[in-house]
């Protein structure tokens, strides 16, 4: 879905293009820096305490959501510089993108580089012999690897754009919704393999978020029901 | 392989490189400066009426903004009207230039992938004769060091050579090397790649089948590079020929010397290309003084050609969607790689110098941008070797390339500023370099660990 989303939204206007591989790159470094920061603690811990290194982990967990957040800011501070910059270079006073546009594809290249991280390798493998799970774990490895990808895709583009909304009408609580809600997303995912624990708050989630953005976008149950209407 | 290394001088001339990168869009000679302003005009008319006539509605972010910043703009200077139109078609162009270089590594990184051929060491070429098999880290590190001397000192006699050549006007020369090595590259360097790519899938194939595939592959190769040719058809002849390039790059650099190598061709490029002694620098500057484009050959061109001349000015090309290329504007240009002889064109037209004076005549003008098919085979040796020698497999290969793009976006956003010559590689694979290591070091043991958790960031 997230590749469809791509090819029909964003891969027509090159200017979208580079915002999305710059989006891309953003969630990079701050994952770079979070992953920095867990190798430190951990090589300067002791390697053989377990629950020391799952504590460690949630620990890095939780900071890299809260660097990613904050790269997401310092990317809304970049793209609001530019979107200054193409308005006085167009030709006719507008910005050739909207800032919600922008939003919108910021979230994308978020979501598409974290999702291709998650999913890469695991794809890969599955490209292996079958064997997932000997070694007790739950048979349905795949399967809910693959729809938490697009659970977490998904909801990066709603972020994006939330947070933007958030950061341009200066709503200092939607900004802090989004970070809950990544935390609380991430936090759920602690819960695996007990899947029911983590891929259905994460759903609900992203129902909400993706009702909350649409009206933000502008959009309206009218809209929506003109819209199916018109189609069917 | 070993009788590769014993392989006649063509194989010099893959080692041959320059980079810059130049837009083909800001008017290197004052006289082309001044048509340009003189055909320019009657759109800046048309540009400044529909600015300050124009009411748009801007989101409600721009509101104040627009009408305030447009204005002072637009009275600018012709100069600044040049830039905003540069800049206007940034972005175009930076796709341009993105999707054959995404191309070129996706074929690097499949065949890696794929082709166990490439992966094994089978010897080593002349030029790095240190072997690296040592036991200790430092004489591996001194013989890394020292392979990367010879390969740069190789690479910088070459280049002056070029430019020697360039300037005393030995066209048939220079004309017959280049022919000479893509010769080369495109029959050998494919056959081998072509064999070994059959041996990989166990597809038979007999010798004349073969014979005809390679044969017809290479004619076309040729023609198409050096003479005339419809621009994707070249532009794809280009991108496979800086592929197989990399390939050979990737298999026969030992490891070390690979990273340092990279890191050392950047330093030199940017000093080739900035310093004013440098041999791209005047390599370019001889270029853009005779008016002359740079070898048809080492270049990789997003733009196409009028193959309008003088004497039709009327005639015009296609339509819309030409892009006009400047004869004397080739001065800018990423180009790298004599090494590759390639013989990588970006003209189509017989006759460039023409092109100048017929630019006059023209309407509305878009500009291409070149990148000098160096760089592109060393971003993708740089993209293919962290895919085959990464253990954290896909995450650095991902993270390199999206490092190695977003470089190339900032080089290509120096050019608009600068409008002058300038090195592709450095930005690029400086970020490429940083972003293999941290993430082969640091990220992968934090994504498998989580991954084995099953938890999400």
């Amino acid at each position: 879905p997230a590749l469809g989303l791509f090819l029909f939204t964003i891969a027509r206007d090159p200017l979208r293009i580079i915002i999305l591989i710059a989006g891309a790159f953003f969630w990079l470094v701050s994952l770079l820096l979070s992953s920095l920061i867990w190798f430190i603690a951990v090589k300067a811990s002791d390697p053989q305490d377990e629950p020391l290194q799952k504590g460690l982990l949630i620990f890095g967990v939780m900071f890299s959501v809260l660097l990613q957040e904050a790269f997401r800011f310092l990317y809304y501070k970049l793209l609001r510089k530019a979107i200054e910059g193409l308005v006085a270079l167009s030709e006719d006073g507008c910005s050739p993108i909207s800032i919600q546009q922008m939003a919108y594809v910021a979230g994308v290249g978020f979501g598409l580089m974290s999702g291709a991280f998650s999913m890469i390798n695991l794809l890969a493998d599955a490209l292996g012999p079958g064997t997932v799970g000997i070694h007790g774990d739950s048979q349905l490895y795949f399967l809910t690897s693959a729809f938490m990808t697009m659970v977490l895709i998904f909801l990066h583009t709603f972020w994006g754009i939330l947070f933007f909304h958030g950061c341009e009408h200066r709503r200092w609580w939607e900004i802090t919704a989004v970070v809950v809600m990544h935390l609380a997303v991430s936090g759920s995912t602690f819960c695996n393999p007990l899947y029911v624990g983590s891929l259905v708050p994460s759903y609900l989630l992203m129902a909400a978020a993706a009702a909350w953005a649409y009206s933000l976008s502008g959009g309206s149950t009218q809209n929506l029901r003109r819209f199916l209407l018109c189609k069917f | 392989m070993i009788t590769f290394m014993n392989n006649s001088d063509s194989e010099e001339e893959p080692c041959n490189e320059r980079t810059s990168l130049m837009s083909a869009e800001s008017p290197p000679v004052p006289s082309y400066q001044d048509g340009l302003q003189a055909s320019e005009a009657g759109e800046a008319q048309a540009h400044r009426k529909r600015r300050t006539g124009g009411s748009c509605n801007p989101n409600n972010i721009t509101d104040g903004e627009a009408p305030g910043t447009g204005v002072p703009v637009r009275e600018s200077t012709s100069e600044n009207e040049e830039e905003e139109l540069t800049l206007k078609y940034g972005a175009k162009h930076v796709i341009m230039l993105f999707v054959p270089v995404t191309l070129c590594m996706i074929v690097v990184v499949a065949t890696i992938k794929s082709v166990r051929f490439y992966t094994e060491k089978n010897g080593q070429l002349i030029y790095t004769p240190f072997s690296e098999d040592t036991p200790s880290v430092g004489q591996r590190l001194l013989n890394s060091v020292l392979n990367t001397i010879i390969m740069i000192s190789v690479i910088v006699v070459m280049t002056v050579f070029l430019v020697l050549l360039y300037k005393y006007r030995c066209y048939k020369f220079i004309h017959g090397w280049l022919i000479l090595s893509s010769l080369m590259l495109l029959f050998l360097f494919t056959y081998i790649y072509l064999g070994e790519v059959l041996k990989t899938y166990n597809v038979a194939m007999d010798y004349p089948t073969l014979f005809l595939i390679i044969w017809n592959f290479g004619a076309v190769g040729m023609i198409c590079i050096h003479w005339k040719g419809p621009l994707q058809l070249q532009q794809a002849y280009l991108i496979m020929i800086s592929a197989l390039m990399a390939l050979v790059f990737i298999k026969y650099l030992p490891e070390w010397s690979a990273w340092v190598i990279l890191g050392a061709i950047s330093i030199y490029d940017l000093m080739a290309v900035l310093c004013p002694k440098g041999p791209l620098r005047m390599l370019v500057e001889t270029a853009q003084e005779r008016n002359e484009p740079i070898f048809p050959a080492l270049i990789y061109s997003s733009a196409m050609i009028w193959t309008v001349g003088m004497a039709k000015p009327d005639t015009a090309p296609r339509g819309p969607s030409q892009q006009t290329w400047d004869a004397a504007e080739d001065g800018r240009e990423n180009h790298r790689s004599p090494s590759h002889a390639a013989s990588q064109m970006s003209e189509t037209s017989p006759a460039p110098t023409r092109a100048i004076t017929s630019l006059e005549e023209l309407e509305e003008e878009e500009r291409g941008v070149k990148l000098g098919l160096g760089d592109f085979i060393f971003y993708s040796v740089l993209v293919g070797k962290a895919a085959a020698t990464a253990s954290g497999d896909w995450n650095t290969t991902l993270a390199c390339f999206v490092a190695i793009l977003i470089g190339l976006c900032l080089t290509l956003l120096l050019l608009a500023v600068f409008k002058k010559a300038l090195p592709a590689l450095p930005i690029s694979i400086t970020f490429g370099l940083v972003f293999y290591f941290s993430t082969d070091n640091l990220v992968r043991p934090f994504m498998d660990t989580l991954a084995s958790h099953q938890l999400y960031i």
